[in-house]
């Protein structure tokens, strides 16, 4: 076993991502390439097409934060994880930071020691049934068998929603989203829960999407952001500034559309210096000047991100709802850019 | 006696009459068909149930596999075809052959790559598979493996040749000392290669790797049925030398290094593959220096190799322990050592008999590659239970898909067996 | 490198400790421990390391916090306030229900197949053929999926059951096959002796110990009186009366009554539900690993030469006789060996339930509670720890046994 390690990682010295040394931002800028911890599958967050190409909302803020520090939003390596690998990926330095629907919760950021830089989408745990079961209401759900993915805070919300109602239900724990549909679509279980946008995004696959209900109790909340390791701030602000920025920039009216205008010069003094044409924001964070710029540039401000991917006109069909910017009745609100 | 003339007995046949045809119910088909299918009444009962359940299962498959489509580009589409009827999609198979064979990332223009390479490894097999062809043919064997990953991987040229060097300058250094020491021998070669290892290393440009004549795949992005068989093949030929080791440890008469043999020997077969790959997937890299990571791929060599290596130990040491003593005392009487007698008369012979083994379980571990899709590797498995039936197009289809990495597993491991029992019958005509 | 590990002793040259072979094996094992120590170490280290960059620990006092979430099948007492420890010891138990009846069903599955593949009925021998080289050659990972497949696509779900004219219907109005598993009438007791169900089924199991002591005192006595007469007196009625009258009393006297399962609402209530998952994995096991014991059996008999068959003939035996005291003692033994390594397998594939929802440690342990602790480390340790342990229990049964049959060579 000794032998084949070292004969694999002299040999194997080419893959083997390079040496981490002094911090992640510097390690990304030598490696030129961002690995970016992403889910296996689901349509609208991060899903690779036919081609292979990683598309969706997630991927967008790995793709961002890749333009920001490297200048190329294509620089980057999506690792698939799993529920129960994505944490030790993180933790050994597999990837530089993961954008993998994960909730933000105490024990997360405390005891495992991760640092989540933001939210980049409110979500929390619905249930979708069959229209044909009558059901409005999640408490009516005694006795039936619930449909879960499992590797995510979703056991344990269904657990405390069903002791808190005193009511029964039977747990399938399905270990992939596709076999979690398979089993629901066959009449193996009554309920299907995941978060609301999963389950929107599932419902979009669906043959009949119109035969399926998403009941109206939302039992948990579910802030889902990108998070990196505990004790690297530097590479920490640069992530929570880009997501930062990609929120701002639609409060502040700057898309793709018009960010080479706005890039000139404006008479917003928050937008210019988000642009990097007045102040040095760009130098504080380690990067240069119009790390912003590039980071909308890479998909557009989130508004656009959000539209692109699962928005109303697209398949997973989302309303903004509570992702709407706080000038809105929505709870984004970014930090100023000062 | 003799006056018996011919005419006095007018009925005695003058030749022997031509034998009759055998009634119809001994003769031909029938005859088969009564001695092979009806000749009591429980087998008669039997042939029917046989019969009955081999209708049953082509009644219900057999309109679908006929009535299947080819040509859509989604389900939906192929249901539209269908218009209702019984009938298969295999058109999944045809729009997603290539992430099924090669993974979703490998990039399309290098295809021939890994083709090349799966060529390669049959003629890199096959002096090692029949003894029969020319010997000369294992040189390219040997250089086999570092073709390969150059073909595979792509990236500068420089790593698999320093990674040959390494093991021609030890073969060296082990064909000068071994003369006078064994020991000196191995201990200078494991040096010896990995000066040259450490210093090659050294000399490779970092940006080497950039425009090299094959653009560099990272491994991350293998995937589909070639990763199964990168991880069978890698893993059982790595581990055959580690196993032959690990049998000779545990037969030594030195306890401690039995005793290490040993512990690790069961401890790997106590244990299921799936909890040695749970441990690549997120245990393994809190075992390496805190500075470098090591990618998913190679962790998950290392633990099938361990895996694997621990079976086939066990297998060399059947071997071992069939062989007649008085091979191990002919050895010893006519004054040879240790590695001696073992390089020259008993591996030959205990490996012999013991390739049926290796081979099942090289079978056995190629079918277990597909367990690497519960770790998030999409490997052919994991291809079908992730992006191909995650994707919105597909969604849905099951029995194609399922049924296209039944076949392909069937054909390789059934052509695998196949051999073994070939070599079986060889084997056994060569010791009477 | 072999140098700066040797002790120095002056009366010996250095050399003697390569070229001279009262020294050479210690010198060997020298190496051996050095360079043992020196990867521990190396590994070790890296792992405090790691950790220490990480600010993580390794700790086991999780195990003792509340799982927080729900198991379906369970053998003992579980809820979501109960710990992990407890979740573990679920999943624990559910691998050990599994691998037992899996073991089961693939010895039936794979006699019969063994025995049938050498029937000299062409179709049968060829069918059987067939079925042991397509399930050896494709992944169990595979078929435990197909399977799963199957039963979710092709059994009705509850619902199929419910209306005027249900798609579905039960099964003598008692057994209900569905995709979430098949339900089936619960016997119980009406008035039964003790409170607890579980104390009257073993009285139940008591009344059977009693039944089988006393059925082996009768063969017994049998046995002494042939022994003393030459005459076997029949104890065909004796045994029977042995075995039943026991049990139907203690049936007559509590009252056994079924209680057969109703669709309520969502689910089927009442009686025994095994659940859709382990009956997937339970099938995909034995059917799978059946085809390999299907060859272990056909080697076990054809292993046996024909001249024993004919020589006990040739003693007088009956044909049942020759089977039961010449071919079969010799067929096991070659038999069963490799049965039990199958079994082995048995227990360790057992561990891909994940792939279909089933709660066993795998799932438990190392799936759920892995997850939601993010304790990594000490769940794969304490998860291949149980397996270890498994699997060396099995082994020291399969010793026993080998020394028990072993021919007693002179």
């Amino acid at each position: 076993m000794k032998k084949s390690v070292i004969l694999g990682a002299l040999t194997v010295a080419g893959l083997a991502a390079g040496a981490a040394a002094a911090g992640t931002l510097d390690d990304v800028k030598a490696r030129g390439k961002l690995n970016c911890g992403v889910t296996t599958g689901l349509v609208g967050f991060a899903a690779p097409d036919a081609n292979g190409n990683w598309d969706g909302f997630d991927v967008g803020v790995c793709r961002a934060v890749a333009a920001a520090v490297l200048g190329d939003p294509t620089a980057v390596e999506f690792v698939p994880t799993t529920g129960k690998t994505r944490f030790t990926a993180l933790a050994s330095g597999e990837i530089d930071m993961l954008a993998r629907n994960t909730t933000w919760t105490f024990s997360r950021d405390v005891d495992l020691k991760f640092e989540f830089v933001g939210v980049n989408y409110y979500d929390g745990q619905g249930f979708m049934v069959p229209k044909e079961l009558g059901v409005s209401s999640a408490k009516e759900l005694d006795g039936a068998t619930v449909c879960i993915q499992t590797g995510t805070t979703t056991e344990l919300n269904l657990a405390d929603f069903f002791r808190a109602n005193n009511i029964s239900y039977e747990p399938v724990p399905i270990e992939t989203n596709a076999e979690a549909q398979q089993q629901y679509l066959a009449g193996a279980c009554d309920v299907f829960t995941t978060d609301a946008s999963g389950l929107a995004a599932t419902r979009a696959t669906f043959e009949n999407p119109g035969e399926h209900a998403v009941l109206p109790e939302i039992i948990s909340k579910e802030p889902l952001g990108p998070l990196v390791r505990h004790g690297d701030n530097e590479w920490g602000d640069v992530v929570r500034w880009t997501l930062n920025a990609l929120i701002a920039s639609e409060e502040l009216g700057i898309t793709s559309a018009n960010l080479e205008e706005m890039a000139k010069g404006t008479n917003n003094p928050e937008i210019n210096r988000m642009m990097g044409t007045e102040g040095s924001l760009g130098e504080m964070l380690g990067l240069d000047a119009d790390w912003a710029k590039r980071a909308i540039a890479a998909g557009g401000n989130y508004g656009e991100l959000f539209a692109k991917n699962i928005g109303e006109e697209t398949p997973v069909g989302l309303a903004r709802g509570l992702n709407a910017q706080w000038t809105n009745g929505g709870l984004l609100y970014s930090p100023p850019f000062r | 006696m003799s006056d018996q003339s011919t005419n006095s007995v007018a009925f005695v046949a003058e030749g022997t009459i031509p034998p009759s045809p055998p009634p119809a119910r001994e003769t031909g088909a029938v005859k088969w068909l009564r001695e092979n299918l009806f000749s009591n009444i429980p087998n008669s009962i039997l042939t029917i149930v046989s019969l009955y359940v081999i209708f049953l299962v082509l009644k219900n498959t057999m309109p679908w596999m006929l009535n299947g489509v080819w040509t859509t580009s989604s389900l939906a589409q192929c249901r539209e075809v269908l218009n209702g009827e019984t009938g298969a999609c295999f058109s999944v198979l045809t729009e997603r052959w290539n992430q099924l064979l090669y993974g979703f990332k490998y990039p399309v223009d290098e295809y021939w790559r890994p083709n090349l390479a799966l060529l390669f490894m049959i003629v890199a097999a096959a002096p090692v598979l029949f003894f029969d062809l020319p010997r000369k043919l294992l040189i390219f064997t040997a250089i086999y493996p570092f073709l390969a990953y150059w073909l595979i991987w792509g990236g500068t040229i420089f790593v698999p040749l320093i990674a040959l060097l390494g093991f021609v300058v030890a073969g060296m250094v082990f064909q000068t000392f071994s003369k006078g020491s064994f020991a000196i021998g191995f201990f200078g070669a494991v040096i010896a290669a990995f000066v040259v290892w450490l210093g090659g290393g050294a000399l490779i440009p970092e940006s080497a790797s950039e425009n090299a004549f094959l653009s560099s795949v990272p491994s991350r992005d293998l995937g589909g049925f070639m990763l199964n068989l990168m991880l069978g093949a890698t893993c059982v030929s790595l581990s055959l030398p580690i196993g032959i080791v690990l049998a000779l440890g545990r037969q030594s008469d030195m306890p401690l290094i039995k005793w290490v043999c040993v512990i690790f020997i069961e401890f790997v077969r106590g244990v299921p593959l799936i909890t040695l790959l749970f441990v690549a997937s997120v245990m393994l890299s809190y075992f390496f220096p805190p500075e470098s990571t090591v990618d998913l791929f190679l962790r998950v060599v290392i633990m099938i190799t361990m895996f694997a290596s621990a079976y086939i130990a066990e297998v060399i040491r059947g071997g071992l322990a069939a062989l007649p003593k008085g091979q191990y005392e002919a050895a010893d009487s006519i004054g040879l050592a240790y590695p001696q007698a073992m390089r020259l008369i008993i591996l030959p012979q205990a490996l012999k008999i013991s390739i049926p083994g290796i081979v099942n379980v090289a079978v056995g571990l190629f079918k277990d590659t597909t367990l690497v899709s519960v770790i998030s590797m999409f490997d052919l498995v994991g291809m079908i239970r992730g992006p191909i039936l995650a994707s919105t197009e597909w969604n849905g289809v099951y029995w194609e898909l399922l049924g296209f990495a039944a076949l392909l597993f069937f054909i390789v491991c059934y052509g695998i067996s196949q051999y073994s029992q070939w070599l079986e019958r060889r084997l056994a005509t060569d010791h009477r | 490198m072999t140098t700066t590990t040797d002790p120095h002793k002056e009366s010996f040259r250095l050399s003697m400790l390569i070229y001279d072979t009262r020294y050479r094996s210690l010198t060997f094992q020298a190496i051996t421990a050095v360079v043992l120590a020196l990867c521990i170490w190396y590994l070790g280290n890296n792992l405090i390391q790691n950790l220490r960059a990480a600010g993580l620990n390794i700790a086991f006092d999780f195990l003792g916090d509340p799982s927080g979430y729900d198991i379906n099948q369970r053998l003992v007492e579980y809820d979501s306030q109960s710990t992990h420890a407890r979740a573990a010891l679920v999943g624990l138990l559910n691998t050990v229900l599994v691998a037992f009846l899996a073991c089961v069903t693939a010895t039936i599955f794979g006699v019969i197949a063994g025995v049938l593949r050498l029937s000299n009925n062409w179709l049968v021998s060829k069918l059987m053929a067939g079925y042991v080289e397509i399930f050896r050659n494709i992944p169990v990972l595979i078929w435990i999926i197909i399977i799963f497949t199957i039963m979710t696509a092709v059994l009705p779900g509850p619902r199929a059951f419910r209306g005027d004219d249900p798609a579905a219907s039960m099964l003598f109005s008692s057994f209900a096959f569905t995709n979430r598993g098949v339900y089936i009438p619960m016997p119980w007791f009406e008035n039964g002796i003790f409170a607890s169900p579980t104390m009257n089924w073993l009285l139940v199991l008591a009344g059977f110990a009693l039944s089988w002591f006393v059925a082996h005192r009768i063969n017994h006595w049998a046995t002494v009186k042939q022994e003393a007469t030459g005459i076997r007196p029949k104890t065909l009625l004796p045994l029977l009366a042995t075995w039943l009258v026991p049990f139907l009393v203690l049936m007559l006297i509590m009252g056994l009554s079924w209680e057969t399962p109703e669709l309520k609402g969502f689910n089927f209530r009442g009686g025994i539900k095994i659940g859709g998952p382990l009956i997937a994995l339970w099938f995909a096991l034995s059917i799978y690993t059946g085809a390999f014991i299907a060859e272990n059996v056909r080697a076990g008999i054809q292993a046996i030469s024909k001249g024993q068959t004919e020589a006990a003939a040739a003693l007088g035996l009956r044909p049942r006789r020759v089977m039961n005291l010449v071919v079969l003692p010799q067929a096991l033994r070659v038999i069963i060996p490799p049965l039990i390594s199958q079994y082995l397998n048995i227990t360790k594939n057992s561990s891909l339930a994940i792939a279909v929802g089933y709660a066993d440690i795998t799932a438990t342990l190392g799936g759920i509670t892995l997850n939601q602790t993010g304790r990594a480390i000490e769940s794969v340790l304490l998860l291949m720890l149980f397996y270890l342990t498994a699997s060396l229990l099995i082994s020291l049964g399969m010793n026993a046994y080998n020394a028990s049959v072993k021919l007693k060579e002179r």
